[in-house]
């Protein structure tokens, strides 16, 4: 997540682009799975949790089935930890059956270096052993530091390092809203 | 920027639910299959324990396991210590051998201060009780304990404790645990009653920030939550009260006063407990009485501790008190300076 909001931020996906995409990727998600009986959903906090029970409710209306959907924390396992202050952790909360032998869809909001997909791989090798593990993102902006690429992508952003990419959901910001802006000083920090 | 934990009166209000938060987290770490996280890799830890403990020491070991630090665990008993080594060379010494942090128990109230602000050592130090001063992770696990029990486990997040009326009973004098819980129970806007018959309550108690009463039985259906602490028998050198029969029939707790406390109201213990003297096996025996969650309270606070001192390039707790300023209730020899 870029934070730092520029003054020039330009929306390139407002809120009815953002419902249409999450609708696109819901059936891409049940066509790839062939009906989607065994995903399983997992956000990363904080706004992948949002699109990841929004996905959720997608899918259930498209299915007719309950999506298990829950979040995945993955602060203790980056590896930038060591260049910061701790951060506060979030939560992690695995549905009830757990991920052992399901497809897990690991949902995030922008996909950069892919740092933080590593450390999501990581931290889910620690609860259990999903059968395959799949990548949906509400944009990727390009630039990635290590060999991850995703299954289900929003928006393909192409960026250059100077800009940043705020994601804005309803439930955190008030508003749907995907903005480009450019930032004044260093290119952007790692994810 | 301080990067020690020595007095639970150091921490800040925000200090203190940012750690109970995180611990709050941490303790979801216990259910599952694997009980690890990566995030202390490669950090050592020493555990220098002066003094004997069973409960802290296997707790913070149990915690920085979790967090995967490497471990060592130093006792008194059998070391060169027992030789005539000083706290000094053995401080230089784990200094030597690349130490990132020190968890010291000590005998000697200060002694974790002394070690934190002598420059002998660059490992961030944790106080695991020093002689009568502090204990503040043990603080910490009674307020995650209370926090848990009457606000809630997911509606006390980034929450206080205020207006939570919390009674400590028994040995004030020599408890470590009041000193701390007073302390970090006023931060979090708790108020504080400490009972205790005269000849246990400390000298310059009227300048704690708590209430002071001689009366279990007028305090009982006013509490929130009960602390029984255990009379210290090791640090006792004279008669604080003639007969512990005595002792237990006006400030023990037994089935018929928990009857008087409100319902909600929860029995505490730091353990270890004297059963018969302050507490009754009714009582301690009972659902309201939360000793055994209070244990494993005590692995997730840590664990929070450690990873905020420990898991970034600087701590995430800072500290009210500039690093220069020596406290006037850490009154200690400069020992060796």
């Amino acid at each position: 997540m870029d934070t730092h909001d520029s003054d020039v931020a330009r929306p390139v996906l407002e809120g009815p682009d953002i419902a249409r995409v999450l609708t696109r990727i819901a059936h891409e998600i049940v066509e790839r799975a062939k009906g989607a009986d065994d995903v399983v959903l997992l956000g990363i906090p904080t706004r992948g949790v949002f699109l990841a029970q929004r996905l959720a409710a997608k899918l259930e209306e498209i299915t007719g089935r309950k999506i298990p959907v829950g979040s995945l924390d993955i602060t203790m396992y980056r590896d930038d930890l060591r260049m910061h202050p701790p951060r506060a952790l979030a939560r992690t909360e695995i549905p009830g059956d757990g991920i052992d032998g399901r497809l897990v869809v690991l949902v995030d909001d922008v996909l950069f270096s892919g740092r933080t997909i590593r450390a999501a791989l990581d931290a889910l090798n620690d609860i259990g052993r999903p059968r395959a593990v799949q990548l949906a993102v509400l944009v990727d902006r390009g630039h990635r530091e290590l060999p991850i690429r995703a299954d289900y992508v929003g928006k393909n952003l192409p960026t250059s390092l100077r800009e940043t990419v705020k994601v804005q959901l309803a439930e955190e910001d008030g508003r749907d809203a995907v903005l480009l802006g450019a930032k004044p000083t260093a290119p952007a920090g790692e994810r | 920027m301080m990067r020690h934990l020595i007095s639970a009166a150091d921490l800040t209000r925000d200090d203190a639910v940012l750690i109970l938060d995180t611990a709050e987290e941490m303790a979801r770490v216990a259910d599952r299959p694997i009980k690890k996280l990566p995030t202390l890799r490669g950090r050592t830890v020493v555990n220098l324990f002066f003094e004997d403990s069973t409960r802290t020491r296997i707790s913070f070991e149990a915690a920085e396991k979790r967090l995967s630090a490497d471990v060592i665990n130093f006792t008194a008993k059998g070391s060169s210590v027992s030789k005539g080594e000083s706290l000094k060379d053995t401080a230089q010494t784990l200094e030597a051998m690349g130490v990132d942090a020190v968890v010291i128990r000590h005998g000697a109230s200060g002694a974790p201060y002394t070690l934190a602000n002598s420059g002998w050592i660059d490992a961030a130090v944790i106080n695991a009780g020093d002689g009568t001063h502090q204990h503040p992770t043990q603080a910490l696990l009674d307020a995650f304990t209370m926090r848990r029990r009457l606000v809630g486990r997911d509606a006390g997040l980034g929450q206080d404790l205020a207006g939570k009326r919390v009674t400590v009973v028994g040995d004030i004098l020599h408890s470590r645990v009041a000193r701390s819980n007073v302390d970090l129970l006023h931060t979090l806007g708790a108020d504080v009653t400490l009972v205790a018959p005269p000849t246990l309550v400390p000298v310059g108690v009227e300048h704690w920030p708590c209430e002071v009463s001689y009366d279990l039985d007028r305090v009982l259906p006013k509490s929130d939550a009960v602390m029984m602490l255990r009379v210290q028998r090791e640090r006792m050198n004279a008669a604080f009260f003639p007969t512990e029969r005595e002792y237990s029939r006006r400030y023990g707790l037994d089935g018929e006063r928990m009857a008087r406390m409100p319902e909600h109201a929860i029995v505490m213990h730091p353990g270890p407990m004297v059963r018969g003297m302050e507490i009754t096996a009714e009582v301690a025996d009972s659902d309201r009485c939360t000793v055994v969650e209070q244990v494993a309270n005590g692995v997730s606070i840590r664990m929070a501790v450690l990873y905020l001192l420990l898991g970034g390039n600087e701590p995430a707790v800072t500290h009210t008190r500039p690093a220069t300023e020596r406290p006037a209730h850490t009154a200690f020899p400069d020992e060796e300076k």
